[in-house]
């Protein structure tokens, strides 16, 4: 086993690349529909409409760039922490060809106005498929990897990542069961949900919730439980608390969908089930950002000149608070007022930017220079810029949209003395403006932060060349 | 009323709900339980400097796990969750609703009441009433007709005084309560017209208001109208109320250009007004009715109704209503 024996780097520089390219692409859809909204003139013309370019955004940061993150961050931890090479290396390289196919397919079906009409998952039947064979190409990979391990133990980060993995894969089979409409005898990748009604809304937020607490959460955790030990260097806070909270998580998130559905045809038991167990997951979520925050105690002055240690903590922190507000949302009156307005799209983006994007471009920026031969990256002095400019952006978008959808929420409850309403729709459309334009600023300076990572990321490239590190012995008990 | 198809889901749902929420403290407690000595490491290591501390749960964060699932089992006990128990508040969602809408009714009621027992023109004049009804119509008609009530494409103007289905307090009245239907059929009544009969149908309706077109395609146009569209329309084209739209009056639904005209005749048009009356209850429709017919193009009832009576009954099975 001395041999020359290297980790399978390739796909992970393959992954590690395209997580900064399809940012890039997916924040730019991303504020050109905040564009929109601020100018609708800006709607030219039905295929970059802000209805076909909307999922187009959510599919693009969700799946091209989180899951793109998630694949190198995962093949890297996985050989690492098993000791061992990626399992089956062919069909790692076809998830990663399958993967990109798929993302391109969504770029062009989704403007076309293909669409199942199912909030993030809205690519049709035929892309659906292809998605369920990369992502067991995917599980066989990596299980095979964990089976392979030359170590007794598996790493915590692996919990996570197979977590997210095993259950994506249930989320989607069964969310998008559909049957496709044949016309002249001939399939068409039109389809029709194989449910009806409220079974449809609430198998689809049973989806939603878990694409947010396995895709985005589960899978991210597997990320933040490998990169922040090793970039602190520190040992992870408490083993303890990494089995409860995760147990408790990957259990209580697949009870929270129906707060997706309060106040609607839904039962009513229904609705208490999903907010309660909304309030309960309040813990086991914190127990994964205070396992990833207390691992930095004892170590907080790197925090000083470190910015990729400072991307972590402040990807944690957003995650301890979007995770308060999320239970708190659920709570039926307070969603009574949230619910259909701007908070929670400012909601969704303190998790999304502020978790998922800075815990992904920390561990691609720790990735990088290791993937390339290079001790550090090109620019560390642009890291620090990134991460200001990424951080004043995320700010500024969740305050602007909570201030928008508080007052949405307030307007259109208002009475006038009579009991008709005091506002219309379109007047709090029209009050609404302001925060939509701080918000199109947030987008663009967060936008621009990935640009600098781009720049950065293409300089660390061309200085290095690809290189595969050697396969470690595990180190001996003690 | 039960949400299940058998009692066994009931019990299905107690069970599991209960054991789930229990389950997450007992899994909790039995894992608080184990001996830590803070500091020191579990042992394990990979990747070179991976390692975990053993430190215990912090108990902050242990006492906020039970803390919410005390709590759901307190709103277990108090709301709807457990299958079919009510829970002892004894709250649903549709009591709720139910007495928020009493509630609005007793308080509000009467306000809308006092107007109600009034004719549409007296209420029409009421400076209070106008102020009501056009936040009705905010609420209620402004997605289609705007808010200065000047409509859109395929949404009627009613600030004019040209009226589909008939402008006097009555006919508004029903126009709102019991919504309208209207539909043209595809090529009118002569199924087999052509491409170029089309064209010159539209140059002939074009014609009607005075817009340029060609004539000679007119003429030939004016020639289909009378087998075509006359049956609705009227031999002038003047149309009928609640029947077919008058076509020489110059107002147009959907728009004068000479494709649109060509696309309403080649495929017909159908659209629909909602019914209102069910749902606002006829105190409200009473007050909209009376501010629409003030917007400035109301008719007054002078003639009693021979076109009242007659249009609106004929509207929902004619009611080729909607072109233009």
């Amino acid at each position: 086993m001395q041999s020359q024996a290297t980790y399978n780097y390739k796909v992970v520089r393959q992954f590690a690349v395209m997580t900064v390219i399809w940012g890039i692409v997916g924040m730019l859809v991303g504020v050109i529909i905040a564009a929109q909204l601020v100018w609708p003139e800006l709607n030219v013309h039905e295929f970059l409409s802000y209805g076909r370019l909307r999922p187009l955004h959510t599919n693009a940061v969700i799946f091209a760039f989180g899951g793109c993150a998630l694949f190198a961050t995962s093949y890297y931890a996985v050989q690492r922490t098993s000791h061992a090479p990626l399992f089956a290396p062919g069909l790692a390289a076809f998830t990663f060809w399958g993967w990109q196919l798929i993302i391109v397919l969504a770029a062009l079906s989704l403007p076309l106005g293909f669409t199942s009409g199912k909030e993030y998952a809205e690519l049709e039947w035929p892309i659906d498929i292809l998605i369920t064979v990369v992502w067991v190409s995917y599980a066989v990979v990596f299980f095979g990897t964990i089976m392979k391990r030359t170590v007794s133990h598996i790493y915590v980060a692996n919990w996570f990542f197979g977590g997210f993995i095993l259950t994506v894969a249930v989320l989607h089979l069964v969310n998008s069961a559909a049957v496709p409409v044949m016309a002249a005898g001939i399939l068409t990748p039109k389809s029709y949900s194989a449910y009806a009604g409220v079974q449809d809304a609430m198998i689809q937020w049973w989806y939603g919730h878990n694409a947010v607490g396995f895709f985005l959460t589960a899978g991210f955790l597997g990320m933040m439980y490998y990169f922040v030990p090793k970039q602190a260097g520190r040992p992870v806070y408490s083993y303890r608390l990494s089995v409860v909270h995760f147990w408790a998580l990957i259990f209580t998130y697949m009870w929270a969908g129906p707060h997706h559905l309060h106040y609607t045809a839904l039962p009513d038991w229904t609705q208490s089930v999903g907010m309660i167990f909304s309030l309960i997951l309040l813990a086991p979520s914190w127990g994964g950002m205070i396992n990833g925050i207390m691992t930095l105690s004892g170590a907080w002055h790197k925090l000083r000149d470190d910015p990729i240690l400072k991307f972590m903590i402040t990807s944690l922190s957003f995650y301890g608070m979007s995770t308060f507000e999320g239970p708190m949302m659920s709570i039926k009156t307070v969603n009574a007022l949230s619910h259909y307005t701007d908070w929670t799209v400012g909601h969704v983006h303190s998790g999304a930017l502020g978790w998922v994007a800075m815990i992904s471009i920390g561990s691609i920026y720790y990735l990088l220079p290791r993937l390339f031969g290079k001790p550090e990256m090109h620019s560390k002095k642009a890291i620090e810029v990134h991460f200001w400019i990424a951080t004043i952006g995320v700010v500024l978008y969740i305050a602007s949209m909570w201030i928008a959808g508080v007052m949405q929420g307030l307007m259109w409850r208002a009475t006038n003395v009579d009991g008709t309403l005091t506002y219309s729709f379109v007047e709090s459309v029209k009050a609404t403006y302001p925060f939509w334009t701080i918000r199109l600023l947030g987008g663009l300076l967060f936008l621009a932060g990935m640009i600098i990572m781009a720049w950065n990321m293409f300089l660390t490239m061309a200085g290095g060349k690809a290189v595969n590190a050697p396969v470690l012995a595990p180190a001996a008990a003690h | 009323m039960s949400d299940f198809v058998s009692g066994f889901w009931n019990i299905y749902v107690v069970g599991i709900v209960l054991v789930s929420v229990i389950g997450c403290g007992v899994f909790l407690w039995m894992q608080s339980t184990a001996k830590h000595v803070e500091g020191e490491t579990t042992g394990h290591v990979w990747d070179e400097d991976l390692q975990e501390f053993s430190n215990p749960l912090p108990s902050w964060w242990r006492w906020l796990y039970y803390i919410t699932i005390v709590f759901a089992l307190f709103y277990l006990a108090m709301y709807p969750g457990l299958g079919t128990y009510q829970g002892q508040f004894g709250w649903s969602s549709t009591g709720q609703y139910e007495g928020e809408m009493k509630k609005a009714d007793d308080q509000y009621g009467p306000i809308f009441k006092k107007f109600q027992q009034q004719d549409i023109m007296t209420v029409a004049a009421n400076s209070e009433a106008k102020e009501m009804g056009q936040r009705l119509f905010l609420t209620y008609c402004s997605q289609c007709h705007g808010s200065d009530a000047k409509g859109a494409r395929g949404f009627p103007n009613l600030v004019d005084n040209d009226w589909l289905f008939g402008g006097t307090p009555a006919q508004i009245k029903e126009s709102i309560a019991k919504g309208r239907d209207a539909m043209m059929p595809a090529k009118g009544v002569k199924p087999d017209l052509n491409g170029d009969q089309i064209k010159d149908l539209a140059s002939y309706v074009r014609s009607l208001s005075g817009l340029s077109t060609d004539s000679i395609r007119a003429q030939r146009g004016k020639e289909l109208f009378a087998p075509a569209c006359a049956a609705c329309h009227g031999p002038d084209g003047k149309g009928m109320v609640g029947v077919a739209p008058n076509l020489a009056d110059k107002i147009w639904l959907y728009s004068s250009a000479e494709e649109t005209i060509i696309e309403t005749i080649t495929k017909g048009r159908a659209n629909r007004m909602p019914a209102f009356g069910e749902f606002l209850g006829d105190a409200k429709v009473h007050l909209l009715t009376a501010y629409v017919f003030g917007l400035g193009g109301g008719v007054k009832d002078a003639p009693p109704a021979a076109v009242a009576e007659a249009a609106p009954q004929a509207a929902p099975e004619a009611a080729p209503a909607d072109k233009k």
